[in-house]
């Protein structure tokens, strides 16, 4: 299988490349980038003139929900998903049913998902059986079934005893800590943040404090363990400043930031928008703001979605019963686009931020670059290419996103996985 | 009006109308008058998720004094506990084509979310800790009829604020009636931004003598275990926020007391401050009924049928 990309803007944080170029694949890697590569030298070509072409996206926090919640999303409607979001990479967090916390369901998932074959799908272990932060997970043998991290998502165990094994035995192990950073005793029963408008609305609020105690917290036991701890969906001004403190002083930390929590406010939830209802939840326009400071000033490295997939049957509910969560993959570049159109971000940065700097916390070489040798797991986008975000547009299971019906700019064209093409649109 | 979910709905001028039109009505109730040919071939809803018996009886008279046809559901003989969501509970009875659904829930916006599958009328009777429209619209009635008018009044609400609707919805309306809203209470029972509300928090008791020309005060749970975790005992609410005769006699001598009711004898106020002649609590129990009948005329498009009924 050979196949030519002509024309197209490269851009290859790992290489330091921006420029227009052609790009030669050949049995699945990356054979040659150069300028004007010969014809000839393939049977399929792709004429990308005004396209962008990166590495595949990585993104490092989904729920495909396969085992046990296929009613929501599978790894197949996810694949297809993320796919048609230009990632060639997922990883997925362990609250599955049974959870991931065994490297039995750990091999169901990556040979389910080489079944499907559209994309990397990459388990992340619970860090405790069941989730349920009392009990150490078989950390080790998941790791070596093929899990990229460990985490207890929501559930970030509350006895900090646990925690600091678990991270000092993902340490040992060499795989870095996802954590969901949040003092649960100070947000229980909170159904959005706590603020202006939870005060005028009387909905119970989750304080921007929870997130900020939680994290400090975590990084507290990162300092006295060494792991490296990624901390997911950062959300809060408070929250980022700890992590740029614990930076300087030598603490091996990264963070994630998502999409909907640089792009929209706390008023999303009006009219009582259950689609605007995830954890942590959209804050205020400060923390959006030092959202996007912090991609820029690089304090957070990673743009990831929490791709969160529920039915609509589950969300059809008054704001307080409906679950937390939204799916994201397919809003991922039009919105992180967005912050480049802005200013926040150089094309570059922002290409960076969803390739190289995700491949890093996992510790995947052969991803997130374009280098002579690499899987050719390809994005090519229109930048400027607007389309309505329908639910015919949607590829997931669930349509759970509080962007549908909005008009975005940046659509990808072609998604290449291992040298073949598996979404065109 | 197709609905009534936030009292934010109701204007100035709307107010008044409904004010004007309730103090007829209550005229004839006094007179003894209890069948008022409005509401014939109507019927009404209550779907009450949440113990009442104040507000449900309240609609429920207020229904059959119209001859509105009235039926009561509450959650434990409905099908919500066999698992049946909210939509699908009120799409049902919608199909048994009710006129108005008065809808009582522990969820924030559960009102707006019924509204929108089904052709009936909706009453917000009490969306959790968001709004009670029809309290604040009997609240403003009783204290517009005391003072002639709210312009420059000074109102204060005692107590628990975060978790109050009734708060909610009276400072919206008392606001757009021109008073100014104070409230006064525990620390740890105000919302997170009280500015939100439109309101300024007085910080002492001294204050609150000072500046009220009323004070709604607002019934206390403390029964329930999480409120242990804000407030530590009923003796020290009711020697700290409680109302008792010693504590009334420092205000100025027109100053009005109000309550939502049910009232805790000896927590928020003893029953002889309840009882005394600056407690509007019973009349404000009166007007709500007026006032339930014509929000349900207003509903049911026979806002002018009760109107010709009282000339």
């Amino acid at each position: 299988m050979r196949l030519l990309i002509r024309g197209a803007l490269v851009v290859d944080p790992s290489q330091g490349i921006e420029e227009v170029l052609d790009l030669f694949i050949e049995n699945g890697v990356i054979a040659d980038l150069g300028k004007g590569l010969p014809k000839s030298l393939s049977t399929e070509t792709i004429d990308a003139d005004g396209l962008v072409l990166t590495p595949g996206f990585i993104d490092l926090h989904s729920h495909l929900r396969e085992p046990g919640q296929e009613w929501k999303e599978d790894i197949e409607s996810g694949s297809q998903g993320a796919v048609a979001g230009g990632i060639t990479s997922v990883c997925c967090m362990a609250n599955t049913d049974p959870v991931n916390d065994n490297p039995a369901i750990t091999r169901y998932i990556i040979d389910r998902a080489k079944e499907v074959g559209l994309c990397d799908v990459f388990p992340v272990g619970a860090m405790t059986k069941g989730l349920k932060g009392e009990e150490l997970a078989e950390i080790g043998l998941m790791v070596k079934a093929g899990i990229v991290a460990i985490s207890d998502d929501g559930e970030t165990p509350k006895d900090s005893k646990v925690l600091r094994s678990a991270m000092d035995y993902a340490r040992s192990l060499g795989i870095p800590v996802f954590t969901h950073s949040e003092d649960k005793s100070l947000s229980e029963g909170g159904h959005m943040n706590e603020g202006y408008l939870s005060s005028l609305l009387g909905i119970p609020g989750i304080p921007k404090e929870a997130e900020e105690i939680g994290t400090l917290r975590d990084l507290v036991i990162a300092k006295l363990t060494g792991a490296h701890i990624h901390v997911c969906h950062v959300s809060t001004e408070g929250a980022l400043k700890a992590i740029e403190a614990a930076k300087k002083e030598g603490v091996r930390v990264s963070c994630e930031i998502t999409p909907h929590h640089f792009t929209l406010t706390e008023r999303a939830v009006e009219g009582f928008n259950t689609n605007a209802k995830m954890c942590p939840p959209l804050r205020d326009e400060n923390d959006v703001k030092a959202c996007r400071e912090a991609l820029k000033r690089g304090v957070a490295e990673v743009i990831a979605t929490d791709h969160a997939p529920h039915s609509e049957d589950e969300k059809a509910v008054e704001f307080c019963q409906a679950p937390f969560g939204i799916i994201g993959f397919q809003t991922l570049l039009p919105l992180s686009l967005e912050l480049v159109r802005k200013g926040y971000l150089t094309l570059s940065q922002m290409v960076e931020k969803l390739t190289l700097n995700p491949a890093k916390i996992i510790r995947k070489r052969d991803i997130g670059t374009l280098r002579r040798g690499a899987r050719a797991n390809l994005t090519l986008f229109d930048p400027n290419e607007e389309f309505t975000l329908t639910r015919e547009e949607i590829r997931s299971k669930s349509f759970n996103t509080p962007f549908l019906g909005w008009r975005l700019k940046g659509k990808v064209k072609f998604t290449v996985y291992d040298g073949r093409i598996v979404y065109k649109s | 009006m197709r609905n009534l979910l936030s009292v934010s709905q109701v204007s100035k001028e709307l107010f008044y109308e409904i004010y004007q039109t309730a103090l007829l009505v209550r005229e004839l109730l006094r007179k003894g008058e209890k069948k008022f040919p409005v509401l014939r071939g109507k019927c009404v809803v209550n779907l009450f998720f949440e113990p009442s018996t104040r507000t449900r009886s309240s609609f429920e008279k207020a229904g059959k004094f119209l001859s509105a046809d009235v039926i009561n559901i509450s959650t434990s003989q409905s099908s919500v506990r066999k698992g049946e969501s909210l939509i699908d509970t009120v799409k049902n009875l919608d199909m048994m084509h009710p006129d108005v659904i008065v809808l009582r829930h522990p969820c924030e916006g559960a009102p707006d979310l019924a509204q929108k599958f089904i052709s009936a009328s909706v009453v917000n009777a009490g969306d959790g800790r968001r709004e009670h429209p029809t309290q604040a619209l009997l609240d403003c009635s009783t204290l517009t009829e005391h003072f002639g008018s709210l312009k420059g009044k000074r109102i204060t609400i005692v107590g628990d604020i975060a978790n109050s609707r009734v708060a909610r919805s009276d400072s919206i309306l008392l606001r757009e009636l021109g008073a100014s809203v104070f409230c006064y209470g525990p620390s740890t029972m105000m919302p997170r931004v009280v500015e939100a509300l439109g309101i300024k928090r007085l910080s002492s008791f001294e204050e609150v003598v000072e500046v009220s020309d009323a004070v709604i005060l607002l019934r206390i749970q403390l029964e329930r275990q999480a409120a242990k975790k804000v407030f530590p005992s009923i003796r020290e609410y009711s020697e700290l926020f409680g109302l008792n005769l010693k504590k009334l006699k420092m205000f100025k001598p027109d100053t009005v007391i109000l309550h939502p009711g049910p009232f805790n004898r000896g927590v928020e106020i003893t029953g002889e401050v309840a009882y005394s002649t600056r407690s509007l609590i019973f009349p404000q129990v009166e007007m709500g009924l007026a006032v339930r009948m014509v929000i349900l005329s207003l509903l049911c498009n026979r806002l002018n049928k009760l109107k010709e009924v009282l000339l």
